[in-house]
């Protein structure tokens, strides 16, 4: 497949003092983040540490302050970012006639989907699919997919325009153990073989501790980042993770 | 037989109303997709209601034709529930409700004031008989700016319609997408509404693309079935009401409602 370009490794997306306010309670601050192309970054913390909010500001649902820069790291210059992202899941019912092809087209161009099939798109959308492994999955209802696959559709589509950044934002819900093995490698996958930074947000502290190059506890502000060892050996995610060891041991089982 | 869709085709109202069905049945099945997958099918439906709020507003400004007035209204009201449902935290069905019993409270107030409330009666049923020349070019109007408006902008009301932030994500004008979408069902059915009757509106815009998802496996076949379904009840609704003399409106849903519920036990046994 033509799109895939090795990582070059000098492109870097910088968070700086990124907050967040909604009406009298600040949700983040201080955020400060260093993201190179080629890596996974995974973001941790409690429930309501506000994990889903920075994907939100960072994808500009959410009104920020601070600024996010993409730069090339050597010359620095300053480009445009574009992102991908993979939500969680869809709002559909079960019962809707929207098949994949017709919705990574939704998304992807302006022919159409109701009217006829175009051709060359649908190759197109054909080649992106075949790189996750979901290319018989293209007329299949969206409504009607596993977990596993709608993620699959989901990360092709993302992958589709080539983006610098790819967003996951929990992605590993509604897996099975060994579906979760696979999204790791398929990450892994991604980062070797495509020229962008993921950041992850991610529940499971084994498979972080396994694959991401970076790890970011969060809890309102950045409590500490480095490698997933330096993170994991740290005062402040012994704090975090106590409390919530006996449930996270609990919801593997 | 033939004579009897000579001697039916030999009425000048007849031919009018035939052509209204066949311009707006598809406009029905065309938008009708969009509303039962956004979940909107309350909305529409309130939407419908607030006609008669519109036209007691015209009533009580005095303005000549009331129909503007309605018109007007139902646009302000579209895109107002847009907001709120977008704003707010409690449920859309809620808001919906308050707004819509609230607005049809006020317009039958005004309406029945002097008790003069039957003047106004034949809203509730519509009447397609009664549709002239000119209100058919209206409706052609409409539907060129319909199907104009569905080429262009319906890839990005599905993406919308699937994930709000995805759709963000690349580029999409999500909320500028919705209200031009609420618009365009607040003009189509206040275009209608005369002819088909508040109390049935709202079953036309849902039943053919209700009955239509109970076979389509993806847009196309949904779009296809939608219209035909819609296109169908309308003319066969239509016949059947001038041999049998039952008003139109409801003769139309009765076939809809028959196609809905054959479709689904077809559904259910294919599978």
């Amino acid at each position: 497949m033509k799109k895939i370009i090795k990582p070059c490794g000098i492109h870097c997306i910088k968070i700086k003092n990124l907050g967040v306010q909604i009406g009298e309670q600040e949700i983040l601050k201080d955020i400060n983040l260093h993201i190179h192309c080629g890596t996974l970054t995974a973001i941790i913390g409690k429930n309501g540490a506000g994990k889903s909010t920075l994907i939100k500001s960072i994808l500009g649902e959410i009104p920020h302050t601070g600024q996010i820069e993409f730069k090339d790291c050597e010359n620095g210059h300053i480009q445009k970012l574009r992102i991908g992202y993979v939500p969680q899941s869809l709002n559909i019912e079960k019962h809707t006639p929207v098949s994949v092809y017709d919705m990574i087209a939704s998304y992807q161009s302006n022919c159409p989907v109701f009217f006829h099939k175009n051709k060359k798109l649908y190759q197109e959308i054909l080649e992106s699919l075949r790189v996750f492994e979901a290319e018989e999955l293209i007329d299949k209802q969206v409504c009607n997919l596993s977990g596993g696959e709608l993620q699959r559709v989901l990360l092709s589509m993302a992958v589709m325009d080539e983006p610098n950044l790819l967003l996951l934002d929990e992605p590993v819900s509604g897996i099975d153990q060994n579906g979760m093995e696979l999204f790791y490698k398929r990450m892994e996958y991604l980062k070797e073989h495509f020229d962008l930074a993921v950041i992850l947000i991610s529940h499971d502290l084994d498979y972080v501790k396994q694959y991401a190059d970076h790890v970011v506890l969060l809890n309102k502000t950045v409590l500490m980042q480095g490698t997933p060892k330096e993170v994991y050996a740290s005062e402040a995610f012994q704090k975090t993770f106590t409390e919530a060891a006996m449930l996270i041991g609990g919801a593997k089982e | 037989m033939m004579d009897f869709f000579t001697e039916w085709w030999s009425y000048g109202f007849m031919r009018n109303a035939f052509v209204a069905v066949l311009i707006i049945t598809p406009l029905f099945g065309l938008l009708g997709t969009m509303i039962v997958n956004k979940k909107m099918a309350f909305f529409s439906d309130a939407l419908g209601h607030s006609a008669l709020t519109g036209i007691a507003i015209g009533v009580v400004l005095g303005v000549s034709d009331t129909s503007l007035s309605m018109v007007i209204f139902a646009i302000a009201f579209a895109l107002l529930l847009n907001k709120i449902s977008s704003k707010s935290t409690a449920s859309t069905d809620t808001i919906i409700s308050v707004f819509s019993s609230c607005s049809i409270a006020i317009g039958l107030a005004i309406l029945s004031k002097g008790g003069n409330f039957s003047k106004y009666s034949s809203l509730l049923v519509g009447d397609i008989l009664s549709i002239t020349f000119r209100e058919i070019v209206y409706l052609i109007l409409i539907f060129a700016a319909t199907l104009v408006f569905w080429f262009v902008a319906f890839n990005k009301l599905n993406a919308v319609s699937l994930h709000r932030t995805l759709a963000k994500s690349r580029g999409i004008h999500v909320k500028l997408i919705e209200n031009i979408f609420a618009v365009f069902i607040a003009l189509i059915v206040m275009l209608s509404i005369k002819w088909v009757g508040i109390l049935i509106i709202n079953a036309l815009l849902i039943l053919p693309a209700a009955s239509s998802r109970n076979l389509a496996e993806n847009m196309r076949e949904y779009h296809f079935f939608s219209i035909l379904f819609s296109v169908f009840s309308g003319i066969i609704g239509l016949i059947i009401s001038y041999f049998t003399n039952v008003a139109t409106g409801p003769m139309i849903v009765i076939v809809a409602s028959v196609i809905y519920f054959a479709t689904y036990f077809y559904g259910k046994r294919s599978a």
